[in-house]
């Protein structure tokens, strides 16, 4: 094709000779390829090979790893704290998608029809994203007090709820991170909906009306179904992310009250990082590649089901 | 001109041409005829219709203000009294008056100021690593083509599909004995930076940015006697502003929000980032020191983002594309 290419067929004959590999530019094609090569290699793919060895291993930094075979994955499988990890990062998951799913989807309809001001409304929605997200959950954590006079039990008082626990009982404690977790990611959604939205084709409005459509049954039968494949996307990345919540539950309640908000990623960093027997890097790789193999199942079960939906 | 921002995440693509042909086939609308969504001209006609509609465009503004506005104004504010007013009642407008003695305690006595310091140090590190490790990738990858391209491209889109918690352990271990330094990157802002360029969604961008290029101008190039170095620095990477726009901000928006990296590898306050500093500060600091930082913590993201708005939401919807 381009004369690049062309130049490097036509050195098959002398590629064995390394004087000639210099001279056609293999050399500054290496030293380009090189901090790439570098990077990825230290930082990512010998990391990647790392944690799938290391699961089978038990390492202390001290001694040298000895393989140890599946036994990080039987630890890991029979600590009892993995139940309730797994039951509450699904909770959350599950609490996400009724809160966080719909919410964007809702807004990102309703200001598609905006005409003046649409830049105004997509700031503000897009403002929590922003802020920093320990900022975020540290003010919220304020928001959080338990007390009758905390800035949200304030709040309630006005409309006269009686003061809620928040973040201090086992009940309330989940709820509360999802709620954090959907401000500060829904305007970040609403923007990739609304960008979206913009490009169904006007003409399938135009030929709904003429079929007799009403806004409701447009919205129904034209808009959601030209969003199918955004919301098929946005749903598994939000699966994704749900199920690696670390920073929630890790800075505003560190896993309580009673385990309630101790999550599967939680569960790793207190292997790794939280012990006092030092860090037992084996059962916290050999729980991340579940983790990642679990996810990678799912979200290849998930995109053959609906492949198979979606071209029906 | 006409080559604006051409980045459509893998998912996205089917839908890029479509968008292209929007532009004509509007101005063969007539100028009168505006973008037209799910509300029809004549439906806007009926008086019901448009009444509940203005009304529902004025109640989602007034909750938008309230949602994604109103905890910051509050925080705005708690920054400015005292400790005992903003727990006593939170939600009164200075009752006994404005403290602007919190702002400057935060920044002088607690050091805030040494926490911001960091934070640039740390985005700006990590910003130049993962700038260059996609240019010069991006380049290799997409206009010199060797041979093993294919292949070292392959596993740069495989690690797409790792979750970075698989990384956390190794990559810790690497960073406590990096191959060939021979000495701890602990406690170094290397070991923020140097991990932050292994970023494959970066080189995915940059690579196809380049890709879009016209060969033609390397060509001649080349013809003109233009060597790698030169065909890099004079043609490819002045050609790519817009993509090395969208990189930036992508990068320092992600330098500014890590938390758990940065944490783990840098355990001492005196070079912790502010995102690391500001949860431990919340036990020793009285209440409204501590929410003047997390205010301070705020102003520079929020700034960046009303200066740079539209770039920020244009970008954003490739946003969705990184979270996973």
């Amino acid at each position: 094709m381009s004369t690049l290419q062309r130049s490097a067929a036509s050195g098959i004959q002398t590629r064995r000779s390394p004087a000639s590999w210099v001279r056609r530019g293999g050399l500054s094609t290496l030293l380009f390829m090189l901090p790439l090569l570098v990077i990825f290699g230290v930082f990512s793919w010998k990391p990647i090979v790392e944690a799938v060895v290391m699961s089978l291993q038990t390492t202390n930094l001290v001694t040298p790893a000895t393989f140890v075979g599946l036994e990080n994955y039987i630890k890991v499988f029979s600590d009892p704290q993995l139940g309730q990890a797994v039951a509450n990062t699904l909770y959350f998951a599950v609490l996400a998608l009724i809160f966080g799913y719909p919410v964007p989807l809702v807004v990102a309809v309703l200001m598609s029809e905006v005409k003046r001001m649409r830049g105004l409304y997509s700031a503000l929605a897009y403002l929590p994203v922003v802020v920093p997200p320990v900022v975020a959950v540290l003010l919220w954590k304020v928001f959080y007090n338990a007390d009758a006079t905390g800035p949200f039990n304030t709040v309630l008082s006005w409309v006269g709820i009686a003061p809620q626990p928040w973040l201090q009982s086992a009940a309330t404690a989940m709820p509360s991170l999802v709620l954090e977790a959907t401000w500060a990611g829904a305007g970040g959604t609403i923007i990739i909906y609304l960008a979206a939205l913009t490009s169904v084709n006007p003409d399938l409005y135009d030929a709904a009306e003429i079929d007799g459509a009403n806004i409701w049954k447009k919205v129904r039968h034209v808009t959601l179904p030209q969003l199918r494949s955004v919301l098929l996307v946005t749903f598994i990345l939000q699966i994704i992310g749900t199920a690696q919540v670390f920073l929630e539950p890790f800075l505003f309640t560190n896993g309580g009250p009673a385990n309630s908000t101790s999550t599967v990623l939680l569960l790793i960093y207190r292997y790794a990082f939280q012990n006092s027997l030092g860090g037992n890097y084996g059962a916290a790789t050999a729980l991340s590649v579940l983790l990642a193999v679990f996810l990678a199942a799912f979200s290849l079960v998930y995109f053959r089901l609906t492949r198979s939906w979606s071209t029906e | 001109m006409s080559r604006r921002i051409r980045i459509t995440p893998p998912e996205q693509k089917k839908r890029g041409p479509d968008q292209k042909k929007r532009g004509p086939r509007q101005k063969k609308r007539g100028p009168d005829a505006a973008e037209r969504g799910i509300i029809s001209r004549s439906d806007w006609r009926r008086p019901s219709i448009r009444r509940s509609t203005r009304a529902i465009h004025a109640t989602l503004l007034v909750l938008l203000v309230v949602a994604g506005l109103g905890p910051l104004l509050w925080l705005l504010k708690a920054s400015i009294t005292p400790t005992q007013d903003t727990l006593r009642t939170p939600m009164a407008l200075f009752p006994n008056g404005v403290d602007w003695q919190n702002l400057a305690t935060a920044w002088t006595t607690i050091h805030i100021d040494v926490q911001f310091a960091n934070t640039v140090i740390v985005a700006a590190g990590a910003w130049a690593v993962q700038l260059i490790v996609a240019t010069t990738g991006g380049f290799a990858l997409s206009v010199l083509r060797p041979r093993y391209g294919g292949v070292v491209y392959a596993l740069v889109l495989a690690t797409l599909f790792v979750p970075a918690v698989v990384l956390l352990v190794p990559l810790y271990l690497t960073i406590l004995h990096p191959p060939l330094i021979g000495t701890s990157l602990l406690n170094t802002f290397w070991a923020v930076w140097l991990p932050a360029g292994a970023s494959a969604f970066n080189v995915v961008l940059v690579k196809r940015f380049f890709d879009n290029l016209p060969r033609e101008i390397f060509e001649a190039a080349r013809v003109d006697g233009a060597g790698s170095l030169r065909l890099f620095w004079s043609v490819v990477l002045p050609m790519s502003r817009p993509i090395l726009g969208v990189v930036s901000v992508f990068a320092i928006i992600a330098a500014w929000k890590d938390y758990l990296w940065p944490m783990l590898v840098l355990t001492v306050p005196a070079i912790q980032p502010l995102s690391v500093r500001l949860p431990a500060l919340q036990q020793t600091i009285e209440l409204d020191v501590y929410l003047a930082a997390l205010a301070i913590s705020t102003v520079i993201p929020i700034a960046l983002f009303v200066v740079f708005q539209r770039f920020f939401l244009r970008s954003a919807g490739l946003g969705g594309a990184i979270k996973g």
